[in-house]
């Protein structure tokens, strides 16, 4: 499943800022429902549980859409910024 | 960056370029701050462009606006797992000297709106993030600061056209955060296909276009739609459903989308194609209830910030076009009359609000996004009900007529029971009234 979102944004252009990713999990805590929801319903992938029974993210492939950002608003466990001006996804077409 | 400025808009997406435009061209200072590498490389649309709301701002925008095909007709459909029952407008008068209705590429159009924004004097910054507000000891908004040289930029007021996620006002202290019930998330593919290809399948000439909405199984139980719209030489295929109804059921925005690509009814309409680009977007589609205050001390807010679409129509950038543009207007009337971005003088951009269509047709169906959400037999059960019927309805097998009709009768009763047949046809009468 998630092999084939990786195909689907292959297809599109951005503008990765290394090594300062624009969103950022709180691991601290065992995720809340909502975190554990975003492996599912990220349109880009970018939630994956890991081993230890956390949720962790991969940013490189957002999409900005902020689904993440809303849903997790209240648990406090996603650090949502917009990327620095000019970089992330670059839509073509949009 | 200290200069002092008129107006600041934030963003250029539809709301802010209308503003930009008609307040350069009015001949005031404008400072417009874009985050993306250029205006419309963070903006996502179906799209659909409506002339008029365009025509009252740039009126011979057709001329120069890079445009995809003008829509003459519009098909709705209803899905089950392997039909689709639906209607079908479509509609020789809408091949008129200035067609009403046009498919658009944002990235595209933007651009070019912009530009003609920077033609008419704005000055516009691109590549720069805004991160919240600056004010003054009584709360005036005076500024904005952004994610550039540790910049600060003054003005009389602040225009936020930042779209859906409307992290400005956010931050700023200024309206509360989105809810997830009143957000869609929805998805979209470009599917590239030669003119003559999609004309011969959409059976169309030229830049004719052709609008499908899809409503039905395929959203997977939640409330949503899917749409297809015909551009040039590509076909923009999408489907959306509200962010809490994906948190509950869990599933896949893009396992949705392949879904809806591998029914039937669309397969065979961009069978070929090559994709070149997969986007997510949220749309607030929580209706007028969820609109935040829209005017404050030096601060305005139009377009998907604002929360202005109008989910029963599909209409977004109409709302965000003539947001942008009464902003502007107000502005405009308040500088011409000397007096100050304050908040008991910018509740004139709400009074044209309220004049418009904009908040009109949003208070029409200020109950529509509640009604469909604790009622989603309007979009699950009822689409496999019609489909259902018509397959009984058009199959030649025998059966006499008269028992199809009370087998069809019998499964919407069993369905939904007499009461909750007529308790539905109340709430939609009474959410669309």
């Amino acid at each position: 499943m998630s092999e084939k979102i990786e195909e689907k944004l292959f297809q599109n252009r951005y503008r990765v800022d290394e090594g300062a990713p624009h969103i950022r999990v709180n691991a601290e805590k065992v995720p809340s429902e909502q975190l554990k929801a975003m492996v599912n319903i990220c349109p880009a992938g970018c939630y994956q549980d890991t081993e230890e029974g956390k949720v962790e993210i991969v940013a490189d492939g957002c999409m900005e859409c902020g689904t993440c950002r809303i849903v997790c608003q209240e648990t406090g466990e996603v650090e949502w910024t917009y990327p620095r001006g000019g970089y992330g996804v670059l839509f073509k077409f949009g | 960056m200290a200069e002092h400025f008129d107006v600041i808009i934030v963003g250029a997406g539809m709301a802010g370029n209308a503003a930009s435009y008609t307040l350069a061209k009015a001949g005031l200072n404008v400072l417009q701050i874009e985050r993306g590498e250029y205006p419309g490389s963070k903006n996502v649309q179906g799209a659909i462009l409506y002339a008029d709301a365009v025509e009252r701002i740039i009126p011979d925008f057709r001329e120069e606006a890079p445009l995809e095909r003008h829509v003459i007709e519009q098909r709705m459909w209803m899905l089950d797992e392997r039909s689709y029952v639906g209607s079908h407008f479509r509609s020789e008068n809408f091949n008129e000297e200035k067609p009403n209705r046009y498919t658009i590429i944002r990235a595209q159009f933007d651009k070019w709106f912009n530009r003609r924004a920077r033609d008419a004097g704005a000055m516009v910054v691109c590549e720069t993030t805004v991160l919240d507000l600056i004010r003054d000891d009584t709360g005036k908004v005076i500024g904005a600061r952004v994610d550039r040289d540790k910049g600060e930029v003054f003005a009389d007021v602040v225009l936020m056209a930042d779209g859906v996620n409307a992290l400005v006002g956010q931050r700023s202290g200024l309206r509360e955060e989105i809810n997830p019930e009143h957000a869609a998330l929805a998805v979209k593919e470009m599917h590239f296909l030669p003119r003559e290809v999609i004309n011969e399948r959409f059976n169309i000439r030229d830049d004719e276009g052709v609008v499908i909405e899809v409503l039905g199984t395929v959203t997977s139980g939640m409330l949503g739609t899917g749409f297809l719209y015909t551009n040039g030489e590509s076909i923009a295929l999408g489907i959306g459903c509200i962010v809490s109804d994906f948190v509950e059921k869990r599933i896949s925005p893009a396992q949705l989308l392949d879904t809806l690509k591998s029914h039937p009814s669309i397969a065979p309409l961009i069978k070929g194609s090559e994709v070149k680009e997969y986007a997510a977007h949220l749309i607030p589609e929580g209706g007028y209830k969820a609109i935040p205050k829209v005017y404050g001390d030096g601060w305005l807010i139009a377009g998907d910030a604002a929360h202005f679409v109008n989910a029963a129509h599909r209409e977004g950038s109409n709302l965000a076009l003539t947001s942008g543009r009464l902003a502007a207007e107000t502005i405009i009337t308040l500088k011409a009359e000397g007096k100050p971005m304050t908040a008991a003088n910018l509740k004139l951009y709400r009074q044209k609000l309220e004049e418009s269509f904009v908040l009109k047709d949003l208070k029409k169906y200020k109950d529509l996004p509640e009604t469909l959400w604790r009622n989603k037999q309007f979009v699950t059960t009822y689409p496999r009900l019609m489909a259902k019927a018509a397959e009984s309805f058009f199959r030649v097998d025998g059966v006499d007529k008269l028992t199809k009709e009370k087998d069809i009768v019998r499964s919407f009763r069993k369905a939904r029971g007499v009461l909750g047949l007529v308790g539905d046809a109340v709430k939609v009468a009474r959410a669309w009234r």
